[in-house]
Protein backbone atom coordinates (compact mmCIF):
# COMPACT_ATOMS: atom_id res chain seq x y z
CA UNK A 1 0.00 0.00 0.00
CA UNK A 2 1.50 3.06 -1.20
CA UNK A 3 2.05 5.57 1.91
CA UNK A 4 0.32 8.49 1.99
CA UNK A 5 -0.47 11.34 4.82
CA UNK A 6 -3.73 9.73 6.23
CA UNK A 7 -2.44 6.71 6.64
CA UNK A 8 1.20 8.32 8.00
CA UNK A 9 -1.43 10.17 10.49
CA UNK A 10 -3.06 6.79 11.28
CA UNK A 11 0.35 5.11 11.66
CA UNK A 12 1.33 8.01 14.03
CA UNK A 13 -1.37 8.27 16.18
CA UNK A 14 -1.66 4.74 17.04
CA UNK A 15 2.39 4.61 18.13
CA UNK A 16 1.36 8.01 20.37
CA UNK A 17 -1.45 6.29 22.16
CA UNK A 18 0.67 3.15 22.57
CA UNK A 19 4.07 5.03 24.08
CA UNK A 20 1.79 7.07 26.46
CA UNK A 21 -0.20 3.92 27.59
CA UNK A 22 3.72 2.16 28.18
CA UNK A 23 4.81 5.69 30.10
CA UNK A 24 2.03 5.61 31.91
CA UNK A 25 2.29 2.00 32.93
CA UNK A 26 6.15 2.74 34.14
CA UNK A 27 5.14 5.57 36.26
CA UNK A 28 2.28 3.87 38.07
CA UNK A 29 5.23 0.99 39.08
CA UNK A 30 7.55 3.38 40.07
CA UNK A 31 5.16 5.53 41.96
CA UNK A 32 3.65 2.43 43.65
CA UNK A 33 7.13 1.48 44.77
CA UNK A 34 7.76 5.11 45.74
CA UNK A 35 4.56 5.22 48.37
CA UNK A 36 5.37 1.47 49.42
CA UNK A 37 8.36 2.87 50.63
CA UNK A 38 7.81 6.66 51.76
CA UNK A 39 4.14 6.84 52.47
CA UNK A 40 4.60 8.95 55.68
CA UNK A 41 7.36 11.02 54.86
CA UNK A 42 6.48 14.87 55.55
CA UNK A 43 6.52 16.10 52.11
CA UNK A 44 6.48 20.23 51.30
CA UNK A 45 7.35 22.08 47.85
CA UNK A 46 7.30 25.43 48.78
CA UNK A 47 10.46 26.21 48.07
CA UNK A 48 12.15 24.90 44.91
CA UNK A 49 15.22 23.17 45.54
CA UNK A 50 17.41 21.77 42.02
CA UNK A 51 17.14 18.09 42.25
CA UNK A 52 20.59 16.18 42.57
CA UNK A 53 22.00 14.43 39.05
CA UNK A 54 20.52 11.73 39.38
CA UNK A 55 17.31 12.85 37.81
CA UNK A 56 18.27 15.57 36.01
CA UNK A 57 20.27 13.66 33.06
CA UNK A 58 19.32 11.31 30.87
CA UNK A 59 22.62 8.78 32.33
CA UNK A 60 20.99 9.60 35.41
CA UNK A 61 17.86 8.50 35.24
CA UNK A 62 18.70 5.38 33.25
CA UNK A 63 21.09 4.38 36.35
CA UNK A 64 18.89 5.24 38.48
CA UNK A 65 15.99 3.10 37.34
CA UNK A 66 17.92 0.26 36.30
CA UNK A 67 19.14 0.20 40.41
CA UNK A 68 14.92 -0.20 40.71
CA UNK A 69 14.90 3.47 42.72
CA UNK A 70 11.25 4.48 42.90
CA UNK A 71 12.18 7.97 41.84
CA UNK A 72 14.31 7.04 38.93
CA UNK A 73 11.33 4.60 37.53
CA UNK A 74 9.17 7.39 37.41
CA UNK A 75 11.20 9.72 35.37
CA UNK A 76 12.67 6.88 33.20
CA UNK A 77 8.51 6.75 32.48
CA UNK A 78 8.76 10.35 32.11
CA UNK A 79 11.36 10.21 29.32
CA UNK A 80 9.18 7.78 27.65
CA UNK A 81 6.50 10.06 27.50
CA UNK A 82 8.72 13.06 26.48
CA UNK A 83 10.05 10.75 23.82
CA UNK A 84 6.96 9.95 21.72
CA UNK A 85 6.42 13.26 20.31
CA UNK A 86 9.87 12.87 19.17
CA UNK A 87 9.76 9.59 17.87
CA UNK A 88 5.99 11.08 16.02
CA UNK A 89 8.57 13.78 14.09
CA UNK A 90 10.68 11.35 13.51
CA UNK A 91 7.81 9.13 11.82
CA UNK A 92 6.71 11.78 9.53
CA UNK A 93 10.28 12.29 8.08
CA UNK A 94 10.03 8.49 7.33
CA UNK A 95 6.84 8.81 6.00
CA UNK A 96 7.51 11.88 3.86
CA UNK A 97 10.56 10.19 2.53
CA UNK A 98 8.44 7.55 1.49
CA UNK A 99 6.01 10.09 -0.35
CA UNK A 100 9.24 11.52 -1.85
CA UNK A 101 8.12 15.06 -0.53
CA UNK A 102 11.37 16.74 -0.56
CA UNK A 103 10.46 19.95 0.96
CA UNK A 104 8.48 18.49 4.00
CA UNK A 105 10.76 15.76 4.28
CA UNK A 106 13.49 18.76 5.26
CA UNK A 107 10.50 20.65 7.11
CA UNK A 108 10.32 17.97 9.75
CA UNK A 109 14.28 17.44 9.85
CA UNK A 110 14.42 20.89 11.31
CA UNK A 111 11.66 20.66 13.78
CA UNK A 112 13.39 17.20 14.92
CA UNK A 113 16.79 19.04 15.03
CA UNK A 114 15.02 21.89 17.13
CA UNK A 115 13.74 18.87 19.43
CA UNK A 116 17.16 17.50 19.98
CA UNK A 117 19.08 20.30 20.54
CA UNK A 118 17.24 21.35 23.33
CA UNK A 119 16.99 17.58 24.91
CA UNK A 120 21.10 17.33 24.05
CA UNK A 121 20.63 19.73 27.28
CA UNK A 122 20.03 16.94 29.56
CA UNK A 123 22.48 13.80 28.52
CA UNK B 1 1.35 16.35 54.96
CA UNK B 2 2.60 13.23 54.26
CA UNK B 3 4.04 11.69 50.74
CA UNK B 4 0.56 9.90 50.89
CA UNK B 5 -1.82 12.49 51.40
CA UNK B 6 0.14 14.57 49.08
CA UNK B 7 0.14 11.89 46.01
CA UNK B 8 -3.55 11.51 46.64
CA UNK B 9 -4.88 14.96 46.54
CA UNK B 10 -2.72 15.88 43.61
CA UNK B 11 -3.64 13.29 41.32
CA UNK B 12 -7.62 14.10 42.51
CA UNK B 13 -7.25 18.17 41.65
CA UNK B 14 -5.55 16.54 38.06
CA UNK B 15 -8.16 14.17 37.34
CA UNK B 16 -10.88 16.85 37.54
CA UNK B 17 -8.61 19.26 36.02
CA UNK B 18 -8.00 16.64 33.48
CA UNK B 19 -11.68 15.81 32.87
CA UNK B 20 -13.24 19.15 32.64
CA UNK B 21 -9.91 20.91 30.37
CA UNK B 22 -11.35 17.71 27.81
CA UNK B 23 -15.47 18.38 28.10
CA UNK B 24 -14.36 22.70 27.62
CA UNK B 25 -11.68 22.13 25.16
CA UNK B 26 -8.97 24.29 27.35
CA UNK B 27 -7.14 21.45 28.70
CA UNK B 28 -6.03 20.59 31.76
CA UNK B 29 -2.59 22.69 32.68
CA UNK B 30 -4.61 25.74 32.61
CA UNK B 31 -6.30 24.71 36.43
CA UNK B 32 -3.27 22.11 37.68
CA UNK B 33 -0.61 24.99 38.13
CA UNK B 34 -2.74 27.70 39.99
CA UNK B 35 -4.47 24.19 42.18
CA UNK B 36 -0.83 23.37 43.31
CA UNK B 37 0.72 27.01 43.39
CA UNK B 38 -2.64 28.33 45.29
CA UNK B 39 -4.33 25.26 47.42
CA UNK B 40 -0.95 22.73 48.02
CA UNK B 41 1.26 25.71 48.00
CA UNK B 42 3.82 23.70 45.65
CA UNK B 43 6.44 26.24 44.04
CA UNK B 44 5.80 27.30 40.63
CA UNK B 45 8.60 26.04 39.17
CA UNK B 46 7.31 22.07 40.24
CA UNK B 47 3.80 23.26 39.46
CA UNK B 48 4.69 24.55 35.81
CA UNK B 49 7.33 21.13 35.53
CA UNK B 50 4.61 18.52 36.17
CA UNK B 51 1.96 19.93 33.65
CA UNK B 52 4.03 20.19 31.46
CA UNK B 53 4.92 16.45 31.41
CA UNK B 54 0.68 16.33 31.58
CA UNK B 55 0.26 18.64 28.49
CA UNK B 56 2.44 15.59 26.25
CA UNK B 57 0.67 13.20 27.96
CA UNK B 58 -2.89 14.54 27.15
CA UNK B 59 -1.83 15.32 23.21
CA UNK B 60 -0.31 12.14 22.43
CA UNK B 61 -3.05 10.03 24.74
CA UNK B 62 -6.09 11.43 22.16
CA UNK B 63 -3.80 11.95 19.30
CA UNK B 64 -5.37 8.34 17.44
CA UNK B 65 -8.51 9.43 18.73
CA UNK B 66 -8.44 12.74 16.31
CA UNK B 67 -6.54 11.09 13.25
CA UNK B 68 -9.83 8.79 12.88
CA UNK B 69 -12.02 12.02 12.67
CA UNK B 70 -9.82 12.90 9.71
CA UNK B 71 -9.55 16.93 10.04
CA UNK B 72 -5.48 16.84 11.27
CA UNK B 73 -3.65 18.53 8.63
CA UNK B 74 -0.03 17.04 9.29
CA UNK B 75 1.79 19.25 7.10
CA UNK B 76 0.58 22.38 8.43
CA UNK B 77 1.29 21.25 11.95
CA UNK B 78 4.51 20.23 11.06
CA UNK B 79 5.54 23.40 9.33
CA UNK B 80 3.53 25.75 12.35
CA UNK B 81 5.82 23.67 15.21
CA UNK B 82 9.06 25.00 13.61
CA UNK B 83 7.98 28.49 14.91
CA UNK B 84 6.44 26.62 18.66
CA UNK B 85 9.39 24.51 18.86
CA UNK B 86 11.63 27.51 18.41
CA UNK B 87 9.71 29.69 20.75
CA UNK B 88 9.33 26.88 23.51
CA UNK B 89 12.88 26.42 23.87
CA UNK B 90 13.10 30.45 24.57
CA UNK B 91 10.06 30.10 26.81
CA UNK B 92 12.02 27.54 28.95
CA UNK B 93 15.30 29.17 29.06
CA UNK B 94 13.25 32.28 30.38
CA UNK B 95 11.79 30.54 32.91
CA UNK B 96 14.72 30.82 35.07
CA UNK B 97 16.01 34.19 34.37
CA UNK B 98 11.97 35.67 35.58
CA UNK B 99 11.47 35.66 39.01
CA UNK B 100 8.27 33.34 40.41
CA UNK B 101 6.43 36.37 41.27
CA UNK B 102 6.33 37.81 37.68
CA UNK B 103 5.70 33.99 36.43
CA UNK B 104 2.79 34.12 38.31
CA UNK B 105 1.62 37.36 37.04
CA UNK B 106 2.13 36.25 33.45
CA UNK B 107 0.28 33.07 34.34
CA UNK B 108 -2.69 34.85 35.70
CA UNK B 109 -2.99 36.93 32.61
CA UNK B 110 -3.46 33.98 30.54
CA UNK B 111 -5.72 32.83 32.55
CA UNK B 112 -8.12 35.92 32.54
CA UNK B 113 -8.09 35.03 28.44
CA UNK B 114 -8.63 31.78 29.13
CA UNK B 115 -11.56 32.26 31.27
CA UNK B 116 -13.25 35.36 29.15
CA UNK B 117 -13.00 32.34 26.33
CA UNK B 118 -14.54 30.10 28.12
CA UNK B 119 -17.58 32.34 29.67
CA UNK B 120 -18.31 34.68 26.44
CA UNK B 121 -17.62 32.82 23.45
CA UNK B 122 -19.45 29.96 21.91
CA UNK B 123 -17.79 27.46 19.48
CA UNK B 124 -16.99 30.29 16.87
CA UNK B 125 -18.73 29.33 13.13
CA UNK B 126 -16.38 28.70 10.77
CA UNK B 127 -15.89 30.92 7.68
CA UNK B 128 -16.01 29.75 4.05
CA UNK B 129 -12.88 27.69 3.47
CA UNK B 130 -10.58 30.30 1.40
CA UNK B 131 -8.11 29.64 -1.47
CA UNK B 132 -4.66 29.64 -0.53
CA UNK B 133 -2.71 32.61 -0.90
CA UNK B 134 0.84 32.65 -2.87
CA UNK B 135 3.19 31.42 0.39
CA UNK B 136 0.84 29.00 1.26
CA UNK B 137 0.44 27.59 -2.08
CA UNK B 138 4.19 27.10 -2.05
CA UNK B 139 4.44 25.42 1.16
CA UNK B 140 1.32 23.41 -0.13
CA UNK B 141 -0.22 23.91 3.34
CA UNK B 142 -4.00 23.22 0.95
CA UNK B 143 -5.90 20.07 2.44
CA UNK B 144 -9.15 18.97 2.43
CA UNK B 145 -11.74 17.32 5.31
CA UNK B 146 -15.01 14.89 4.79
CA UNK B 147 -18.13 16.95 4.37
CA UNK B 148 -21.15 15.76 3.60
CA UNK B 149 -20.33 12.34 2.12
CA UNK B 150 -17.24 14.08 0.01
CA UNK B 151 -14.35 16.55 0.56
CA UNK B 152 -14.34 19.76 1.51
CA UNK B 153 -11.20 21.86 0.22
CA UNK B 154 -9.56 24.56 1.82
CA UNK B 155 -6.57 26.51 1.54
CA UNK B 156 -4.74 29.15 3.79
CA UNK B 157 -3.80 32.49 4.08
CA UNK B 158 -0.98 34.99 6.07
CA UNK B 159 1.63 32.44 6.91
CA UNK B 160 4.00 35.11 8.28
CA UNK B 161 1.11 36.22 10.92
CA UNK B 162 0.45 32.86 11.76
CA UNK B 163 3.88 31.36 12.31
CA UNK B 164 4.91 34.41 14.33
CA UNK B 165 1.58 33.72 16.56
CA UNK B 166 2.50 30.13 17.19
CA UNK B 167 5.71 31.56 18.28
CA UNK B 168 4.25 33.63 20.82
CA UNK B 169 2.32 30.17 22.02
CA UNK B 170 5.26 28.54 21.74
CA UNK B 171 7.05 30.80 24.46
CA UNK B 172 3.90 30.78 26.54
CA UNK B 173 4.04 26.76 26.36
CA UNK B 174 7.58 26.94 27.19
CA UNK B 175 7.50 29.66 30.09
CA UNK B 176 4.01 28.15 31.81
CA UNK B 177 4.04 25.05 31.14
CA UNK B 178 0.83 24.69 29.43
CA UNK B 179 -0.43 23.47 26.18
CA UNK B 180 -1.39 27.09 24.86
CA UNK B 181 -3.71 25.42 22.64
CA UNK B 182 -6.01 28.27 22.73
CA UNK B 183 -3.48 30.69 20.78
CA UNK B 184 -2.37 27.87 18.04
CA UNK B 185 -6.06 27.66 17.34
CA UNK B 186 -6.05 31.46 17.16
CA UNK B 187 -3.25 31.77 14.89
CA UNK B 188 -4.85 29.01 12.84
CA UNK B 189 -8.43 30.05 12.38
CA UNK B 190 -8.03 33.51 12.44
CA UNK B 191 -5.06 34.52 11.22
CA UNK B 192 -4.62 31.91 8.56
CA UNK B 193 -8.14 31.26 7.96
CA UNK B 194 -8.03 27.82 7.96
CA UNK B 195 -11.29 25.95 9.25
CA UNK B 196 -11.83 25.15 12.81
CA UNK B 197 -12.22 22.00 13.53
CA UNK B 198 -8.88 21.38 11.35
CA UNK B 199 -7.43 24.46 13.58
CA UNK B 200 -8.58 22.04 16.72
CA UNK B 201 -7.38 18.79 15.97
CA UNK B 202 -4.38 19.82 14.55
CA UNK B 203 -3.62 21.64 17.29
CA UNK B 204 -3.33 19.19 19.74
CA UNK B 205 -1.48 17.23 17.60
CA UNK B 206 1.26 20.07 17.87
CA UNK B 207 0.54 20.82 21.58
CA UNK B 208 2.83 17.87 22.37
CA UNK B 209 5.59 18.36 19.90
CA UNK B 210 6.11 21.71 21.30
CA UNK B 211 6.02 20.42 24.86
CA UNK B 212 8.96 18.26 24.27
CA UNK B 213 10.70 21.16 23.25
CA UNK B 214 11.00 22.33 26.19
CA UNK B 215 11.10 18.97 28.30
CA UNK B 216 14.65 18.69 28.11
CA UNK B 217 15.62 22.03 29.42
CA UNK B 218 12.71 21.51 32.39
CA UNK B 219 14.49 18.30 32.81
CA UNK B 220 18.01 19.21 33.70
CA UNK B 221 16.80 22.30 35.79
CA UNK B 222 14.80 19.88 37.88
CA UNK B 223 11.62 21.80 37.38
CA UNK B 224 10.10 17.92 36.61
CA UNK B 225 10.17 16.55 40.25
CA UNK B 226 9.02 13.10 40.34
CA UNK B 227 6.85 12.88 43.22
CA UNK B 228 5.02 15.53 42.12
CA UNK B 229 4.70 15.23 37.84
CA UNK B 230 3.49 11.61 39.05
CA UNK B 231 0.07 12.25 40.34
CA UNK B 232 -0.43 15.20 37.88
CA UNK B 233 0.55 13.28 34.91
CA UNK B 234 -1.35 9.98 36.00
CA UNK B 235 -4.66 11.92 37.26
CA UNK B 236 -4.85 14.42 34.56
CA UNK B 237 -4.33 11.48 31.74
CA UNK B 238 -6.91 9.90 33.42
CA UNK B 239 -9.32 12.82 33.53
CA UNK B 240 -9.13 13.56 30.06
CA UNK B 241 -9.63 10.14 28.99
CA UNK B 242 -12.75 10.07 30.82
CA UNK B 243 -13.60 13.21 29.74
CA UNK B 244 -13.03 12.36 25.85
CA UNK B 245 -15.49 9.81 26.41
CA UNK B 246 -18.15 11.38 27.65
CA UNK B 247 -17.72 14.45 25.69
CA UNK B 248 -20.72 14.08 23.40
CA UNK B 249 -23.23 13.96 26.62
CA UNK B 250 -22.13 16.82 28.22
CA UNK B 251 -24.09 20.25 28.52
CA UNK B 252 -21.36 22.09 27.44
CA UNK B 253 -22.91 25.30 27.88
CA UNK B 254 -23.51 25.43 31.68
CA UNK B 255 -20.18 23.28 31.91
CA UNK B 256 -18.33 26.05 30.10
CA UNK B 257 -19.44 28.98 32.35
CA UNK B 258 -18.95 26.97 35.73
CA UNK B 259 -15.07 25.65 34.21
CA UNK B 260 -14.92 29.74 32.73
CA UNK B 261 -15.97 31.61 36.37
CA UNK B 262 -13.00 29.08 38.31
CA UNK B 263 -10.66 29.76 35.93
CA UNK B 264 -11.49 33.46 36.53
CA UNK B 265 -11.12 33.78 40.50
CA UNK B 266 -7.60 31.79 39.99
CA UNK B 267 -6.63 34.43 37.50
CA UNK B 268 -7.06 36.99 40.45
CA UNK B 269 -6.00 34.56 42.88
CA UNK B 270 -2.51 34.29 40.57
CA UNK B 271 -1.85 37.69 39.82
CA UNK B 272 -2.67 39.41 43.39
CA UNK B 273 -0.39 36.74 45.20
CA UNK B 274 2.16 37.39 42.28
CA UNK B 275 1.44 41.21 43.62
CA UNK B 276 2.27 40.38 46.97
CA UNK B 277 5.32 38.15 46.20
CA UNK B 278 3.28 35.53 48.12
CA UNK B 279 3.65 32.84 45.36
Amino acid sequence: MAMDDRRLETIIGRLLQVGVLLAAAVVTIGGAAYLVQHHADRVEYRHFVPGGPDLCTFPGIVRSAAHFESLGIIQFGLLILIATPVARVGLAIAGFALERDRLYTVVSLIVLLILLASLLHAT
Amino acid sequence: MTALEFTVVVWALSALAGFLGALTGLGGGVVVVPALTLALGVDMKYAIGASLVSVIATSSGAAAAYVREGFSNIRIGMFLEIATTLGAVAGAILVGRIGTHALAIIFGLVLVQAAYQALFKAAPESGLPVASDALATRLRLNGDYPAGGGRQKYGARNVRTGFSIMFTAGVLSGLLGIGSGALKVIAMDRAMHIPFKVSTTTSNFMIGVTAAASAGLYLVHGYIDPRVAMPVMLGVLAGALVGAKVLVHARARTLRFVFGAVILILAVEMIVNGILGKV
